[in-house]
């Protein structure tokens, strides 16, 4: 009963009649396209165009509006364009479709030289905004705290021990497990290219200095931007799409307050944990790598470590933990609140929550690195 | 097609759904019938929305066979699935739009990956739906956060019907929507099935829906079909839900 849809062109004297006939719906859209297509060009050729549709066995929106589609483009050629032999059962449709504007709205997407550069002008304008945005919530953050201190009732220890787990106690494995094999790396090539010149021994100075200064805090810190950071983005970011974030301003909770502080706060204490924990694991793995592959017995290593490190390195690494993990709560935060309503945009965010924070984490450490210099630490 | 007009396009036949040990469709039988409007209701968390996900292949089923279109899904290669899913449209509960696509995009989405054709007759096609749904061509442009709770409900259903489909299944279609706005829909749908010669299964809390939408009301309980006829036989029903649901207190201020 459906078969292939055609439009046969019967002539009768100066009246030109479309036929059409078969089933004129959505599967055939194609090749209806092409046939209707071609049937415009006959506006004009003939005083009197009709379209007859008395032989089609089905129609849908898509067969009743290109019919409707060739009977406005016969009009606008002069003739006037008709459909005969409608039945019944689809007369409501075509109606439906003879409602619809005939000119459809054209998006205006073109990439243009000048629209390249408005472009690259509102994404730098925009870096002063991001750096703006930071500080307003480091200001949010700061004056929540203080609120919390005047009214100790209203800290959230629950929710802050949660975090803690998720972002200190759950990451320990991981980050003790990375850092272990950066110590065994960086040990190993020491040996390797110390030995050349018989200075074997000196890897343990590498080691430790390299390690408590440097590498554990930062590596941790970037561990943490990636794990923690973008969770965090992540759960604040979906929060505000589901209106969760409106809800409870509603309630008359801020929102700093309630989800902000405990995480901020959770990153904080969590960081100087993990890179200490980070520390010892990758100052194992090297002196273990040093003993099995350099030689170094663990008492000589441990008796050339406590020569060539001071306390000193030890709190330029740890100062410099809360520091960073505030940075990377904050980005975190500030990203997260900044989500739109897509599933796109809370990707957005999310990556640009971890490369902002691992970004901000390396610029702090080369300003913390000029500070301990000019102090003589 | 006297013949066609009564027979069965879905065909449920005795359906088991367990979820861990709760058994929730329990030896179900349904038939919905072609060109009707069916209401399928039923008590908050008696399974009517698992009934249709397991329908359309959501939710998998512990036995018992689902035919649709005289295709049994089981039974059916991966090609007349997709057939199958191409004759039918769904409009979730949440209305389920792709938030990173516009309007535009969201209904034109399904017939771009079917169809070949013009971007022109895509643009059209889609102006068309918005106006059997009730919207301006304007509202193209925005994304679906930019939209209230009753225009999402409404795109969703214009993407739903975006390829012609012959059935659609609606997850409680008028709920978060005002009294007249509820209306409006209901009176939608009955133009469009009358338009389209739309075959639609309904789930649905609202009286009203039953009362002006639906050619046919199944009730679910106890994971059977513990009733399926017209209105009037719901009424004369004995059922104690039934009766409680049809002559409770909202019940009479419908009927008035």
């Amino acid at each position: 009963m459906s078969g292939n849809p055609t439009l046969e062109r019967i002539a009768r004297g100066n009246e030109l009649a479309l036929c059409a006939t078969g089933a004129w719906t959505a599967r055939f859209a194609p090749m209806l396209e092409r046939m209707v297509a071609d049937a415009e060009k006959l506006g004009g050729t003939r005083p009197n165009i009709f379209i007859d549709v008395s032989q089609v066995s089905k129609l849908d929106t898509f067969g009743a509006w290109l019919i409707e589609r060739l009977r406005r483009s016969l009009t606008q050629g002069g003739v006037e364009g008709e459909i005969a032999g409608l039945s019944a059962n689809y007369s409501s449709l075509v109606d439906e479709v003879r409602r619809v504007k005939a000119e459809p709205i054209v998006e205006t997407d073109r990439v243009t030289i000048t629209g390249m550069l408005e472009q690259i002008g509102r994404t730098v304008a925009g870096v002063g905004g991001t750096l703006i945005g930071l500080i307003d919530m480091l200001g949010a953050v700061l004056a929540a705290a203080a609120h919390v201190l005047i009214r100790p009732r209203g800290f959230r220890l629950t929710s802050t021990i949660h975090h803690l787990e998720q972002v200190c106690w759950r990451a320990v494995p991981i980050v003790v497990l990375i850092t272990f094999l950066i110590g065994c790396i960086i040990s190993q090539q020491g040996i390797f290219h110390f030995r050349k010149f018989g200075a074997d021994i000196f890897v343990v100075d590498m080691l430790g200095v390299l390690v408590l200064r440097e590498i554990g805090v930062l590596l941790v810190a970037i561990m943490v931007a990636g794990r923690s950071g973008s969770a965090y983005t992540a759960e604040l970011g979906s929060m505000k799409m589901r209106e969760e974030i409106d809800a409870l301003r509603t309630m008359g909770f801020d929102p700093i307050e309630v989800l902000i502080l405990p995480r901020m706060l959770a990153l904080v204490l969590a960081l100087p944990i993990l890179a200490f924990l980070g520390a010892m694991a990758a100052l194992y793995g090297g002196g273990l790598v040093a003993w099995l592959y350099g030689g170094v017995e663990p008492e000589a290593f441990l008796l050339r470590l406590r020569d060539a490190i001071s306390i000193d390195h030890f709190i330029v690494g740890i100062i410099k933990a809360p520091v960073m993990a505030a940075v990377i709560g904050i980005v975190a935060c500030v990203e997260g609140l900044a989500v739109q309503g897509s599933a796109e945009s809370l990707g957005q965010h999310t990556t640009s929550s971890v490369v902002k924070g691992i970004f901000f984490v390396i610029v702090m450490d080369g300003v913390f690195a000029i500070f301990f210099a000019s102090i003589g630490m | 097609m006297a013949d066609e007009i009564s027979d069965a396009i879905i065909r449920v036949r005795d359906i088991t759904v367990q979820f861990g040990k709760t058994r929730v469709l329990d030896g179900l039988n349904l038939d919905v019938k072609r060109g009707e409007i069916l209401g399928f209701v039923g008590p908050s968390g008696a399974g009517k929305s698992v009934l249709t996900r397991t329908i359309i292949g959501l939710v998998p089923k512990v036995a018992g066979s689902i035919e649709v279109f005289g295709v049994d899904l089981d039974a059916a290669s991966a090609a007349e699935r997709r057939g199958v899913e191409r004759r039918w449209g769904i409009l979730f509960q949440q209305g389920a739009l792709f938030s990173s696509l516009t309007v535009r995009q969201n209904i034109q989405f399904p017939v771009r990956e079917y169809l070949k054709v013009s971007q022109r007759l895509l643009d059209e096609i889609m102006v068309a739906k918005l106006g059997m749904v009730g919207l301006r061509p304007e509202v193209a442009d925005r994304y679906p956060s930019e939209l209230s709770g009753g225009m999402i409900k409404r795109v969703a259903l214009a993407r739903a019907l975006a390829l012609d489909p012959e059935l659609v299944f609606l997850d409680e279609p008028t709920s978060g929507l005002d009294p007249i706005g509820a209306g409006d829909f209901d009176e939608l749908v009955r133009t469009l099935q009358r338009t389209l010669g739309l075959t639609v299964f309904m789930v649905t809390h609202d009286l009203d829906s039953l009362y002006t939408a639906c050619d046919r009301i199944a009730v679910l309980g106890n994971g059977k079909i513990i009733a399926a006829g017209s209105i009037a036989d719901m009424q004369a029903s004995q059922h104690p839900w039934l009766r409680q649901y049809f002559h409770g207190k909202r019940a009479r201020a419908v009927m008035g």
